[in-house]
Formats: C-alpha cells, structure tokens, sequence
C-alpha cells in the first residue's frame, strides 16, 4: 500500500467539478483508492462518497492506494492534486 | 402593480410576459411489481437514455456557456453512473418489489438529504443536482412528452426553482429572465444566468400560482425587483433604464481597452471622479485610466469626530493599492458651511459658497489639515497619488501649505515614517486663480479646473438659488477664454491642466477643450465611455 497526505488550498474544497475529475484518475487504475479526511474514509471512486466527505478549503487528507499499479496510481493522483485542488 | 424583490443576479432589464413553469415530481406513485429483473432493466435503459441526454445537453452548453459551466452536465453524467447511488435503486427495487420510478425517488431523497444536511452552502445547493438526475431519469422512464416553453414569444421564466438542465433546455431567444422563488446564489440558475447574461432573480417572495402566467412584468436585474403589472410611469422609467443600458453595453464593448485619442493621433487623459471607496468598481466597470478627483470629504461627513490619521491613511492607501500604479489625485477637505459635520462646529453662514470652507479652515485649523496631509503622503508609497487643494486664491495660500507640508514631512522623517514626494497641484476654480495662473503655475505641478464652481462665481450665479437657473450659463464666452488662459499658462511653465468639474463630460465641448489642448479630463465613471467615444471621433487636424 501506498499513500500520500495532501492540504487542500481550493477555496471551495473539493467541489463537484474536482470530485468529479479525482472519480475520473481514480478510476483508471485497477488498485483500490481511498480518501480519507477527518477520520472519514471515501471510495475516491464513487463520487457520492467523494463529495459526502465535505472537504474544506485547508483541510488535510490523505490518499491511499493498495493493489498491483499503486505506484502509478499514488503518483498520477498526487500530480492530479497538486494541479487541481 | 405589485412589487416582489430578491436578489438580482445579472444586471439588466427585461421586460414581458411570466411563462410559469411547474416542476413535475410529485406524480410518481409506489407500485408491486412482480417481475424484478424487468423492472431492473427499466430502470438501466432509462439511466442510459437520461445519460445520452445529459451528453448532448453538455455538447450544447459547451457551446453557448463555456467548459466551466457545461462540466455540471458531465457531473451529472458520472452521478448516473455512481455506484452507490445504482445500488441503492437496484437494491430497493429488488428488496421492496417495487417499481423503478419509486426506488429512484426514495434513493433521491436519501442522496439529497445526505448533501443538504452538510455543513457548507455549497455542498447544500447539491442537493439539487441529485433530485435533477433523478428526475431526469424518471421522466426517461415515462418518456412523456416533455412541456415545452409554452409560447413562442420571449417571456420571463417564473418558476420555484429551475434545475440547470431546465435552465440549459429552455431556448434562449425565447428567454428574456429566470424568476425563482426559491434557489441561492450558489445554485446552477444563478450561475448559469449570469454566463449567459439574462437579467435574472433568485429567491423572489413571490407565490407562484396558475394565475401569474401571461401576466405582464418588468424584471429589475440591477435592483432584484420583480414589478408585476406595472405602472405607466414605471414602464416608461424602465425602458428608459434598459435603453441606457443597452447603450451602454454597447459602448463598453466597442470602446473597453481603446486608447483616449484623437483620430489624428492626440492622446489625452481621461480619468473618473470618485466620492467613496465605493465607487472603485464602477471606476474599474467603465474603464477609466485613473482617478482625477477623489473627494475626501465622505471621510469625514460619515461619522461623529474627526478621522484619525490611521484610518484615513488606510483608506488612501487602500485606493492606492487597488488603482495598482494608475493616477489617484486625492483633493483635501472640501468642507463649508453647506456641506459640514457636527463636529466641525461650523457657524451659519449668509453666504456659504463664499464662506469659511475648503483651504481656509485648513489653513486656520493647522491640526486638521495636518493629519489628512499625513495620511496620504505615508499612502503614497503604496501607489501613484498626488495631493491637489481646493480654493486657492493666492500664491500667499500657497507658501503656508508649502510651510505645513514641510512640517509634516519633518514630523514623518522623525516618526520614520517612509513617504514619496508626490505631486501637489491645485483647483481652479476661482476667477482669481485663473486670473493669475501664470504666477501659480511656478508654484505648483498641475492644474484642476473646477468648472462648477469657476462658473458660479465667474458669473456671480447662485448654484442653490433656482431662481436663477436660467442666468448659470456655463458655455458663457467668459468662462471658456479663462480656460483656455489657464491651459496657456499651465503649458507656458511647463505643467499639465486638466478638467474635473461636470463641462469635463460635456461632449458638445470636447472638441474645443482639445483645441485649447486640454491634458486631462476626469469625470464620473458612467460618463467615461461616452467621453472617450467622443475623443476618438474628433480629428484636431481639420
């Protein structure tokens, strides 16, 4: 498993056109991606969930990646982070 | 007429016939439902379909609305899709033995409450979106034929509240305004109208009933107002309103980013008036090059004792600041007895216009003179101002300001204050200054001619006696030879003049002021775009 924690500098937090986005890099890799925030953890491919986490502007979260392309994953998505949110 | 507000969020005027559009969600009833997997199926081809749909809504509002704005439809598209939310519809349909249209609706309210009961208006507004995509795929279910804008005349939309692919659907020449009882300024109505630029309202206290449809209404964009069945009066006062606007629409469009020049090639300096703080973002909205007068007098007529030297210096600077580099010419206290605060103690006058005002107490009441002085020389690191005193008659005038200046900036260097030494110009709007500008013109390193005051002393007209309106004549041939003496001497020792009192916007004198080689205008900020449209017709050549 692989992970990286990430503070969200968006002013809306994660909206629903990001959320959308991370549903979307998500779910191009076969390993399982969780994001987890105030001690609340969210399928970051299910965009329901992604969104029903309410991640603020400032909030600290963290991504978690486990299965055969992790590495890939935990890279793409960190770069997906740093440019959108 | 009635009258109905709430909060306008796309300036403009739009006036025509309510067209109510209902929401119809209430129609879907809880049935058995024997065979699951057909049910099950049901429900997969109508999400399909609604998906297909939401594909082309995004294509088409790609279109007309932007990226930003279309991705809603794409959202949508991947809600459709979420696991959860399918699972939970299969699963009702399967465990409950119940129709499609009745698992989506609870699967709905349970998804919309989840958003509406968060924390942040934002995720509370998407609520919306889930009870849009569930409706959308209810109505692919029943594919009944769907209500169309009802008339083909332009009308305003009246409705509780529009999801956004309503708002996308409608055909925009048949549109002149969303009304909505209900949504916020977070919600893909507001949103939308404002970048499809409709004259729209939100969260109007208005009761949507059959009877309003067809009614006629005036929607108020600017102000938020609803008027219903309006008055003869407020007709015409809003088309005179949206006539203006549309004018000015189109010279924001045409003249935005254009140079002030002539069409041989003459460039001049065409600033705004300010009162307030306030007035920067129409400063920003008509696109002038700097401010030419901020009148600091709202600094001290709003309140109760004398600003101190900290507040005013924040407000200096933060007009500075926001000016970003571009000309701000801050005007001292311009107070008398017509125009005065308690606290000044001022005596009644006869003869205010003529009285105790302007650089006279400033010059009796060194103290508060000094503070203002103070105030905008430590701004003046933060930006490009200059300082300019209003009703100077005499070089004598001069040397005492000249001697409080070099007080306060001695009193800065010892409080280490950091300061620049900005330019201190002068009104104009004294026959006696004009008279004798050629002297003034060594002391000083610009000119600002008040015409509204040079006229009604030149004249010796009463700007407050009505009686005598018809004698304030300010085309007078007395009152342009001073000008054109003034811009003379200004240009004879080497220092700029400009115009900062209401013939500044007269356009019917434009062409003579660029003559006698006016530097600068400076005028209110809506009256910007119709100097600069003017300036660029004249050709000084011919």
């Amino acid at each position: 498993m692989k992970q990286f924690d990430y503070i969200i500098k968006d002013s809306l937090g994660i909206h629903a056109r990001p959320a959308g986005l991370l549903v979307k890099t998500a779910g191009k890799f076969k390993s399982s991606v969780k994001l987890i925030c105030n001690e609340k953890s969210a399928d970051a491919k299910k965009l329901f969930a992604v969104m029903g986490l309410g991640v603020k502007h400032n909030s600290s979260v963290t991504v978690k990646a486990d299965g055969s392309d992790e590495d890939e994953a935990i890279a793409e998505l960190k770069n997906f982070f740093e440019n959108n949110l | 007429m009635k009258i109905f507000s709430g909060k306008g969020v796309c300036g403009g005027i739009s006036i025509g016939k309510l067209n109510v559009i209902f929401n119809n969600n209430s129609t879907v009833k809880r049935m058995h439902i024997d065979d699951i997997e057909k049910e099950i199926t049901r429900f997969r081809n109508a999400k399909n379909r609604a998906s297909e749909e939401l594909r082309k809504l995004y294509e088409k509002a790609l279109k007309e609305i932007g990226e930003t704005n279309a991705s809603i439809f794409e959202i949508h598209q991947m809600m459709l899709d979420d696991e959860d939310y399918v699972e939970s519809v299969e699963n009702i349909i399967k465990t409950q033995s119940v129709n499609a249209e009745y698992a989506v609706l609870v699967t709905s309210d349970n998804f919309s409450d989840m958003f509406s009961r968060m924390d942040d208006e934002y995720m509370k507004a998407r609520s919306a979106d889930v009870k849009d995509i569930s409706e959308r795929i209810i109505n692919a279910m029943n594919e009944s034929v769907k209500e169309e804008n009802k008339s083909d005349e332009p009308s305003i939309i009246l409705a509780y509240d529009l999801a956004p692919s309503q708002t996308v659907q409608l055909d925009k020449d048949r549109v002149l305004s969303f009304v909505t009882s209900g949504g916020s300024s977070n919600s893909h109505t507001a949103i939308l109208a404002k970048s499809m630029n409709i004259p729209s309202i939100i969260g109007c206290n208005i009761n949507i009933t059959d009877s309003l449809d067809g009614k006629f209404a005036i929607v108020d964009g600017f102000t938020g107002k609803l008027y219903l069945e309006p008055t003869d009066d407020i007709l015409e006062e809003m088309r005179k309103k949206q006539r203006e606007d549309k004018e000015k629409q189109e010279l924001l469009f045409n003249l935005k980013g254009k140079e002030n020049i002539t069409l041989d090639g003459k460039k001049i300096n065409l600033y705004a008036n300010i009162g307030n703080v306030r007035d920067l973002a129409s400063v920003f909205m008509n696109d002038a090059e700097g401010i030419g007068l901020f009148r600091s007098e709202f600094i001290y007529l709003e309140r109760d004792e004398f600003p101190s030297e900290e507040e005013q210096f924040r407000i200096y600077r933060q007009v500075a600041e926001t000016m970003a580099g571009k000309k701000v010419i801050i005007r001292t206290l311009d107070i008398g007895a017509d125009k005065q605060a308690d606290y000044f103690n001022l005596e009644k006058e006869e003869n205010p216009a003529m009285g105790y005002r302007a650089i006279r107490i400033c010059i009796k009441q060194p103290n508060i003179f000094k503070t203002q002085l103070k105030a905008i020389f430590r701004a003046s690191v933060f930006g490009n101002i200059s300082v300019m005193y209003p009703m100077i008659t005499s070089v004598s005038e001069i040397s005492k300001i000249k001697e409080i200046v070099q007080e306060v900036k001695n009193e800065l260097n010892a409080e280490q204050q950091k300061f620049t030494d900005i330019p201190q110009g002068i009104m104009i709007e004294t026959p006696a200054s004009a008279i004798i500008s050629d002297v003034l013109a060594k002391e000083v390193d610009f000119f600002s001619i008040g015409t509204n005051d040079l006229t009604q002393y030149l004249l010796a007209v009463d700007r407050q006696n009505s009686k005598i309106d018809d004698f304030y004549d300010d085309h007078h041939p007395a009152l342009l030879r001073l000008i054109k003496y003034v811009i003379e001497n200004a240009h004879n020792n080497g220092i700029w003049a400009g115009i900062c009192g209401e013939l500044g916007a007269d356009t019917s004198l434009t062409e003579t002021f660029l003559k006698m080689g006016i530097d600068e205008l400076s005028v209110s900020p809506s009256e910007v775009l119709k100097v600069r449209k003017k300036i660029r017709e004249i050709n000084l050549s011919k």
